[in-house]
């Protein structure tokens, strides 16, 4: 019989389900500031349209959101954009989109644990902004890969240059991105796999 | 005249949450856990928990019905492990990585990116 109470909630698309031996998934972070393109990344690559699942902020939110006027409003909603790759019949890869301010970091615990790394979004025009982002990942021991994501009116850096001015480990891979590209997108993703693949070789060596 | 007042106690919740017996459940759940439904939607129940069931007819992760049914995690995750605990939805697990990756995960991870 049809349940009408409940149409408005639609549900996935037939053509959006699973198969049902889907029997696991793992997760990639994606860590950007607001603009840079994480969401693009995450759509290049998804076999679904991006999804926003989100997540309420209470006091994190407090004396940073201008709450001028909204005086009583104390919960911020964040979203956080996400796609998926189903990698073969059994195993599915989902990709998270988390912006990278300090007040956002209260989604990360959750977001972070059992996740198999990250991929850092950089914007040359706005380098800072990754810098917390950088120093965050390194103290929760979490891997990563540096994808810079090159904008038409971007300044061009070499890639020594990017990588002295974040400070990054020599090991840490860097790479080029157009995150308008599937294939782009898809080599970051593999660039990330790789890392983590010598990173855990290493590991069984020692 | 005087209109009769009546005193409320104080303090007095405005509401009261039950959030289950013990918070360390909340960790069982991930956003890619997987949730497959057990049975078909039942006549009589909440049109919420209905969506659910029918949505999971085939497998999908507590992120995609989070997104889907427009609720945030939080509270999502306690309905889930209600319905978990009451047998209308299975739990797939995602993969545990400790702090680096099992090596075939990593190649079937791979592989099948190299396939996009």
């Amino acid at each position: 019989m049809d349940y009408k109470g409940s149409e408005t909630l639609a549900g996935p698309r037939p053509e959006d389900m699973l198969p049902a031996t889907a029997a696991a998934a793992v997760k990639v972070v994606i860590v950007g500031g607001f603009g840079v393109g994480k969401t693009t990344l995450v759509g290049a690559v998804s076999e679904i349209r991006p999804l926003t699942t989100e997540e309420t902020m209470t006091q994190a939110g407090v004396g940073i959101d201008d709450l001028a006027g909204i005086e009583h409003k104390t919960t911020t909603t964040v979203a956080m954009d996400f796609g998926r790759i189903s990698l073969d019949e059994r195993l599915v890869l989902y990709l998270f989109g988390t912006p990278g301010q300090e007040r956002f970091w209260f989604l990360w615990n959750g977001l972070f644990d059992g996740a198999l790394g990250a991929v850092v979004l950089v914007d040359t025009r706005r380098l800072e902004v990754c810098f917390d982002v950088l120093g965050r990942l390194e103290d929760r021991g979490v891997p990563f890969v540096v994808a810079v994501n090159t904008f038409p009116e971007s300044p061009v850096y070499s890639m020594d240059e990017l990588r002295g001015a974040l400070d990054l480990d020599e090991s840490v891979p860097m790479v080029d991105c157009d995150a308008r590209s599937r294939g782009s997108s898809r080599d970051v993703l593999l660039a990330l796999m790789q890392y983590l693949y010598t990173l855990t070789t290493n590991r069984e060596m020692q | 005249m005087i209109v009769p007042q009546r005193s409320r106690r104080d303090p007095y919740p405005e509401r009261l949450y039950m959030v289950g017996e013990n918070p360390e459940d909340r960790h069982r759940l991930d956003l890619v856990t997987l949730f497959v439904a057990k049975h078909e939607p039942e006549r009589g129940m909440a049109p919420e928990l209905a969506a659910i069931l029918r949505m999971c007819e085939q497998p999908l992760s507590m992120a995609e019905i989070s997104a889907h049914m427009r609720l945030p995690t939080s509270v999502l995750t306690l309905v889930l492990l209600d319905m978990v605990d009451t047998d209308q939805l299975e739990a797939r697990a995602p993969i545990p990585t400790a702090s680096l990756p099992d090596i075939d995960l990593l190649k079937a991870v791979m592989h099948g990116l190299q396939r996009l």
